[in-house]
């Protein structure tokens, strides 16, 4: 999100920044200030920062979330398994506590960077930025960022990634999109885990589960796999490939994508504008004077 | 939940501005969240004044403006209210919609005490 060319004025608050908008008038001797500017401006900046890190390199890098135990760690062993040989891969993995995460990809001979986030519910750009000053991106293709399991706040930190994925294990309820509309809407792809238990649970319907996704006005596909079982793997790993080539499409034409997370304006400032100069003030000085 | 980082954030801010405006004190913080920007209006709310404790705006007003939800069809081209979890269109009921309001967490406004002489 930007603060520089009005793309934060919605119908919502354009009276704001109208001569005549409700909050236009103040006490006299006081000075009123629009700002507009989003109260994660700092957070977004250093993602924007990161999304170069990675665009410069053509690297693909997606953010993993879900609640705690949907399968993100099953899923990234399994991709690798599947990828290993065909491209290189790097993890960030985000806990509240424990390297545990990271050693279950360490094991599998993939660079993964372990962030304990102590008692922070999600992971925000500047500790992404951190993690990657620790990793050889030299001749990697994919940075997965495994967020803290959480289905709320992470949906609201940019991280400097492409694409949103959002695991859903069957065991959970195929109303969880309607639960947690800001999570699901954020989603690029929604991953439903676990599938192999779909025939011994009669309560996970997935149609309904696409059905809440679709009320949340989300194209995103929806994909069934068992990834500790090697089920239905291949639409999945089809995905990743597609992903990496646009990505790589993008990075040789000096092209980037935010995630959807990100609101339409923002699509407005991919090209190359990196102003520092991101306020932008309205001086209303009222020096009436009252005799 | 993260309404004490978003209020610290917050207070950056406010102070920043405040400084470029050689003011000495924040009177007011007008600032507008929409149901879908992940942040609750009452926790943010209570968060605020720990946030605010010592700061220029210790003293400030904190106007939370809840913003509608209101989405545009790409098929139909109505607007229309929408709720959370239901972002159709709510003429037609496609789910080719955009978000028009509700997604937001912006400092819109800020009252500034300036030394007048």
């Amino acid at each position: 999100m930007c603060d520089t060319c009005g793309c934060n004025v919605t119908h919502g608050n354009a009276h704001l920044v109208t001569n005549d908008g409700k909050l236009a008038q103040t006490e006299d001797g006081k000075s009123a200030i629009t700002v507009l500017q989003n109260l994660l401006s700092e957070n977004d900046h250093q993602a924007a920062h990161n999304r170069e890190h990675f665009d410069r390199r053509g690297i693909l890098a997606i953010n993993l979330m879900s609640s705690p135990g949907a399968g993100k760690t099953a899923l990234l062993e399994a991709t690798i398994d599947a990828l290993g040989d065909e491209m290189k891969i790097a993890v960030i993995e985000g806990d509240l506590e424990t390297e545990n995460d990271a050693r279950r990809i360490r094991d599998k001979g993939v660079p993964a960077v372990q962030i304990s986030t102590g008692s922070a519910c999600h992971l925000d750009a500047h500790m992404v930025h951190d993690a990657l000053h620790h990793m050889d991106l030299d001749g990697i293709d994919i940075v997965f960022i495994e967020n803290v399991g959480n289905l709320v706040c992470p949906a609201s930190f940019d991280l400097g990634q492409h694409r949103n994925i959002t695991l859903l294990s069957v065991t959970e309820g195929d109303d969880k999109p309607a639960k947690y509309p800001v999570m699901f809407r954020a989603s690029d792809l929604v991953l439903l885990t676990k599938a192999d238990l779909l025939e011994v649970l009669d309560d996970f319907d997935p149609q309904q589960a696409e059905h809440h996704l679709r009320h949340l006005a989300s194209e995103a596909p929806v994909l069934q796999i068992a990834a500790r079982r090697d089920i239905d793997i291949d639409s999945w790993i089809q995905w990743l490939r597609d992903e990496l080539a646009a990505q790589q499409d993008r990075a040789e034409n000096n092209e980037t994508v935010r995630p959807n997370i990100q609101p339409d304006g923002a699509a407005l400032h991919l090209d190359g504008d990196h102003s520092h100069e991101h306020q932008h003030h309205h001086h209303h000085n009222h020096d009436h004077n009252h005799s | 939940m993260h309404e004490l980082s978003i209020c610290q954030a917050l207070i950056d801010q406010v102070e920043n501005i405040a400084r470029e405006n050689e003011a000495v004190a924040v009177k007011a913080i007008w600032v507008q969240v929409g149901p879908l920007s992940g942040a609750e209006i009452p926790l943010l709310e209570h968060a605020y004044p720990f946030a605010a404790a010592g700061s220029m705006a210790e003293d400030a007003e904190l106007i939370l403006e809840s913003m509608p939800i209101k989405v545009h069809c790409r098929s139909c081209g109505a607007e229309s209210e929408a709720t959370p979890n239901k972002l159709i269109c709510g003429q037609c009921g496609d789910y080719h919609t955009d978000l028009v309001s509700g997604d937001e967490m912006l400092l819109a406004r800020l009252e500034l005490d300036k030394l007048t002489h």
